[in-house]
């Protein structure tokens, strides 16, 4: 920091809400043109994310976790399926 | 066989006809043999950028229409011998391009033996837009670190995977990404997009970033590509961006704040 920026008021960093509202206008651009039907862009992520969260507690096959976005009616559902392994007998 | 580049990036004034001065000059510099194609129909500008604006007899749509041959309305580079640019007409309408006219043209370069063929995309995504890119074996996707540009490049990006010849055919079209206009210091005040955020969003293979530049504007000014210009940096950079294209391996550059002085540190902005 420079001696100058110490008399000034600090400004919220706006690259992030930058890149936040583009994550989303881009989402919704790209489901409105029809192309790559793989849903949002943060979706990889999240079923990531879940997948690390459920093996906290069941241990689960890679494609355990799915996520999608589908559109009924004018609104955004967004559907989750976590399949658990099957029990074994005796366990 | 020629190879078809698209300049493009939906949104006007983030330096798409800069990129494909530039680009084309250095193609030719290493030898290639470039031909680079005005697009804009009734907006021409590539022709000013390239400092060949009073040579400018016959245009695309002359060629188009029959009333000039090709190798009239080609205008030889100043600087090289192997570099040719066909202007845009100033006076005709939009209309008088189309997909069978640009396609004769493309043929004919193509058997002339050019190497490379810059298709210099007016702004927006529509007729004019769509005829530039239709043919395009390979697309640079000219984009700034800013919420519309970025936006429009995504949009472009979705044209280039559909309504293309590649695209219809089924084949890939290989996008690649220009950010320009680049402020490192911006993005390190976290005031601007870095180029992370911009790959993250766009998701196509970076090509080169140039950075925001006081030469860009001087060279337009004196009709030289800045490319030419060896001591500005943006110059530098697309010479970087060329030699990646043509397949080298160069790091990236201009995209870290320069280390300041102790008197900037203490009083710089």
């Amino acid at each position: 920091m420079d001696l100058m920026s110490f008399f000034r008021a600090k400004k919220p960093a706006t690259a992030q809400l930058a890149r936040d509202r583009l994550m989303v206008a881009v989402a919704w651009q790209r489901d409105n043109d029809g192309r790559r039907n793989a849903g949002p862009s943060y979706l990889p992520q999240l079923r990531e994310e879940l997948l690390a969260v459920v093996r906290k507690y069941v241990q689960v096959a890679d494609g355990a976790v799915q996520v999608n976005v589908q559109r009924e009616d004018g609104l955004e559902v967004l559907e989750m399926n976590i399949a658990l392994p099957e029990a074994r007998p005796g366990s | 066989m020629a190879k078809i580049i698209v300049t493009t990036s939906g949104k006007g004034g983030v330096g798409k006809t800069t990129t494909s001065a530039s680009f084309s000059t250095g193609l030719a510099q290493r030898g290639k043999k470039v031909a680079v194609i005005d697009f804009d129909v009734g907006l021409r500008n590539l022709d000013l950028i390239m400092g060949c604006e009073r040579r400018v007899v016959f245009d695309f749509v002359n060629v188009i229409q029959g009333e000039a041959n090709l190798k009239q309305a080609l205008i030889r580079d100043k600087g090289n011998e192997n570099l040719y640019i066909l202007a845009a007409s100033q006076t005709r309408d939009k209309d008088a391009l189309s997909l069978e006219g640009v396609e004769k043209v493309l043929n004919e370069l193509a058997d002339q033996g050019f190497d490379y063929i810059v298709c210099d995309s007016p702004a927006g995504i529509e007729r004019g837009a769509h005829h530039a890119m239709y043919f395009a074996d390979e697309a640079l996707v000219v984009t700034n670190p800013e919420v519309s540009s970025v936006r429009d490049s995504d949009r472009v990006i979705g044209l280039l995977a559909s309504k293309t010849r590649k695209a219809e055919r089924g084949e890939k079209l290989q996008e690649h990404l220009v950010l320009t206009r680049y402020n490192p210091l911006r993005v390190e005040k976290g005031e601007m997009l870095s180029v992370k955020d911009v790959q993250d969003i766009l998701a196509i293979p970076l090509l080169g970033v140039i950075p925001e530049s006081a030469t860009v504007l001087t060279s337009s000014n004196a009709g030289a590509p800045v490319i030419a210009d060896p001591l500005s940096d943006a110059g530098q950079a697309y010479q970087d961006l060329v030699a990646r294209f043509l397949g080298e391996d160069r790091p990236m550059r201009f995209m870290t704040v320069e280390k300041k002085g102790l008197f900037n540190k203490l009083f710089g902005g």
